[in-house]
């Protein structure tokens, strides 16, 4: 569904009506992935490259198979990379299986903890896989100075976090959220750390282009029910970011005239 | 011939080839990449790129992930 007064989202060239974009991992299994995906009415969806399992179930099935790529636009990510040359190895896996797609979602982790991005090691790994035609969508942190660096490395999307990767914590830092939305000329994308629908929505709000999310609806109690509330709350947000809020004030304001009255 | 796949030690026939080894390991018509030695063997050389005595494969395919 386009939001009234909305231009598409545009991603390397490519036009998206919805801002919501979502993962592939904790679903119960492939079938209530597919009905999140469906609700959520995301257009493009994460998915992680890992070894095949060898002989052990030849009739797993494929999520390839379920998130088709004929539908979707698939975003491999870099996830559980710790180094430079792994996410760089990652990438380069991805674009052989997806058959020459260049779309890639680039983490380097630097901390099992936090799943804070080691900003160093991103920076780079972004500068290489520019430099080799893909297309970067690139996590980060929430700091305005290290989003505009990749952006000026040639990302086609920024990505900070809003909190913990998996934590549900919502936007902790909205200024810096702001900041890093209003020095953007690439699409900024909240990836990583909203809960529930109001999280979104205040993301939303703040002007950022979309949010990324995946525990948010692959561990709500119905994350089916969840991925259609997101839906909603990011279609909410964006209307509101661009209706513009009114004014907050310290006191009230009548609603009804004062004129008129009858006493 | 002994080679590594995905981390674990396989026999194969000499003049084993990529595209016999995913037949061997049941493969055959998924969607996966593969990587000889840390280079990516594109899927239209599967043919004829024959593999080599120690070479260490990665198969790998899409799985869940955010």
């Amino acid at each position: 569904m386009t939001t009234m007064n909305d231009t598409p989202l545009v991603i390397a060239g490519v036009e998206y009506q919805s801002r919501l974009l979502v993962g592939t991992g904790k679903y119960k299994d492939m079938e209530e992935t597919r009905l999140a995906l469906e609700a959520s009415g995301a257009e493009i969806i994460t998915v992680a490259v890992r070894r095949s399992n060898l002989g052990q179930n030849p009739d797993e099935p494929n999520l390839l198979d379920v998130v088709s790529p004929d539908k979707y636009t698939i975003l491999p990510n870099t996830a559980g990379c710790y180094t430079v040359d792994d996410a760089v190895r990652t990438c380069r896996l991805a674009r052989e299986l997806l058959e020459g797609h260049d779309l890639v979602k680039l983490e380097v982790l630097g901390d099992e903890k936090t799943l804070f991005p080691d900003i160093t090691a991103t920076l780079e790994a972004a500068d290489v896989l520019v430099k080799d035609g893909f297309k970067v969508m690139v996590y980060t942190n929430d700091d305005p100075i290290i989003a505009k660096r990749l952006e000026e490395i040639g990302c086609v999307a920024v990505m900070p976090l809003a909190a913990p990767i998996g934590s549900g914590l919502g936007i902790r830092n909205p200024y810096n959220i702001l900041t890093i939305v209003e020095n953007a000329n690439v699409p900024i994308i909240v990836d990583a750390g909203v809960g529930t629908a109001s999280d979104s929505a205040i993301a939303m709000e703040l002007g950022c282009d979309g949010i990324l999310m995946n525990t948010a609806i692959a561990a709500a109690q119905k994350p089916i029910l969840m991925a259609s509330a997101m839906k909603k709350a990011i279609e909410a947000g964006r209307e509101a970011f661009l209706a513009g809020r009114m004014p907050r004030k310290r006191f009230a304001s009548a609603s009804s005239p004062i004129d008129g009255t009858i006493f | 011939m002994k080679i590594q796949v995905n981390g674990a030690s396989q026999q194969v026939e000499a003049g084993c080839t990529a595209k016999d080894l995913i037949k061997i390991m049941g493969l055959g018509g998924k969607r996966i990449a593969m990587e000889v030695n840390m280079e990516i063997v594109p899927r239209s050389s599967y043919g004829e790129f024959v593999l080599n005595q120690d070479d260490t494969i990665e198969i790998v395919h899409a799985v869940g992930g955010g």
